[in-house]
């Protein structure tokens, strides 16, 4: 399949990257990996003009902790997380994501900004990221946008980036003590796109009652979904397996699942109690060992 | 039509070429290069077939586009051999006979290439984790993973020996 044809215009700074978008709008797609945007090129699904390469622009390939915050540039590869043992010691919810998503192959190319800003309810990070209560740092003609996840996807495929943005860092609050996350995937074959898959994170205080809770879903609406009801429903508890089934259940009750290939929207709403609820346990053995 | 100037090195030589910024990397290679040895597949990210290593790291040449490959390093399965010497993971496959059609068997070694680069000592599992981007609809995938595995010991006994002779 040969894509339609396009203008090819790499830059060398984020700051060319947005006058370039300013001046072309929504005729520009912004290529990092280029891991869905090209698929999505070959199947004439997506007809931009102009592509703009964000990939030679030094300095949006970091990866770290600073000012209470992990921050990770636009350009981290899923391959990068997936190696890091940054990521594998302090955020292992962010390397559960990683390993599931896609193949090793397109992990190489694929980033974590762009799992992001392609706006798609299937992507595995919008979950961990709604979980983790991430912001998404734009940049556009008006200068840097911080933009808190919860109002970041819009819908399917739609994101709150405007199209003269370029979506530069993601943040996400640096791990409290006595806290964990898990990330947990059903799928049909490897690199299939989730039936089902939740994202879960806990803290805990001194005494062991959950005082912070994030549940995100992924493939399960039109758009990421976070579970602020199941959420509600722990805060203030001690963890148990009968507090995380009641969450589960609030969390199933949230989707709403299209019936499709992947199985019919029952059966997904039922895979979905299950996910959270062993994610739930998953993020509690790592918040107690992380005390 | 926009045409763009690029210069990629493949397999050690460099070639310079004017391409339309919609043509892929995997039809720049087999097309304008004619270098035949990097299969397509699917064309649609999923089969690995296409599998060559961009600047070290194994990646599905059917979604790359070759003006992204302007100024940087190729290897594709024509460039394993040295000297008329396969490549030990091209002996693994001819001896553990890991392949039976051949379609996936150059994106599989690519794969393999750059992992025992990576990782000169893989488990099985690794080795299995590392071609899940490669799909063989032969040989049920036993035999690939001893012919990665012949290529794993013979690159570690040659890389003592050198260390030894040296």
């Amino acid at each position: 399949m040969i894509p339609g044809p396009f203008r090819y215009r790499r830059v060398s700074s984020v700051e060319e990257a947005v006058s370039l978008l300013a001046q072309l709008g929504s005729d520009a797609k912004v290529l990092s990996g280029g891991q869905s945007l090209i698929p999505m090129m070959k199947f004439r699904l997506a007809e931009p003009n102009y592509v703009i390469d964000i990939n030679r622009v030094p300095g949006l390939d970091f990866l770290e902790e600073r000012d209470g915050l992990l921050r990770i540039g636009a350009l981290v590869r899923e391959s990068t997380l997936e190696r890091s043992p940054l990521i594998r010691e302090r955020y292992p919810i962010l390397h559960d994501t990683a390993l599931v998503i896609a193949d090793p192959l397109v992990r190489n190319l694929a980033t974590v900004g762009g799992n992001l800003a392609h706006g798609d309810p299937a992507n595995d990070h919008p979950a961990t990221m709604l979980a983790l209560r991430a912001q998404v740092v734009a940049n556009g003609p008006k200068g840097e946008r911080v933009i808190p996840i919860d109002e970041f996807f819009v819908d399917t495929f739609v994101t709150a980036l405007e199209p003269d943005e370029l979506l530069t860092e993601i943040r996400i609050p640096v791990s409290p003590p006595r806290s964990g996350g898990a990330y947990l995937k059903f799928e049909r074959k490897v690199g299939d796109y989730a039936i089902a898959a939740a994202a879960a994170f806990l803290a805990l205080d001194e005494s062991g009652h959950i005082v912070q809770a994030g549940i995100g879903l992924t493939n399960l609406a039109y758009k990421p979904l976070r579970a602020t009801a199941a959420e509600q429903v722990l805060i203030g508890q001690p963890p148990s397996d009968e507090l995380f089934r009641e969450a589960a259940e609030l969390a199933a009750q949230a989707t709403d699942p299209v019936s499709d290939l992947r199985g019919p929207a029952d059966y997904k709403r039922a895979v979905a109690r299950t996910m959270v609820f062993r994610a739930l346990r998953r993020a509690l053995e790592r918040a107690q060992a992380n005390g | 039509m926009e045409r763009v100037p690029i210069t990629v090195t493949v397999n050690g030589r460099t070639y310079t070429a004017e391409v339309e910024p919609r043509l892929l990397l995997v039809h720049f290679i087999r097309d304008v290069l004619n270098l035949t040895g990097t299969h397509i597949g699917c064309d649609t990210t999923s089969c690995g077939a296409c599998t060559v290593i961009w600047n070290g790291r194994p990646v599905k040449s059917c979604t790359v586009f070759a003006v992204q490959a302007d100024g940087t390093e190729i290897l594709t399965v024509e460039g394993l051999e040295r000297d008329g010497q396969l490549h030990p993971v091209q002996e693994g496959f001819w001896e553990e006979h890991g392949l039976q059609c051949g379609y996936c068997t150059p994106g599989m070694m690519m794969t393999a290439v750059a992992l025992l680069a990576e990782n000169p000592d893989p488990t099985e599992e690794e080795i299995r984790a590392a071609i899940s981007g490669n799909l063989c609809r032969c040989t049920g995938y036993v035999n690939i993973v001893k012919a990665i595995q012949y290529a794993a010991r013979k690159m570690r006994e040659s890389a003592t020996a050198g260390v030894g002779g040296a």
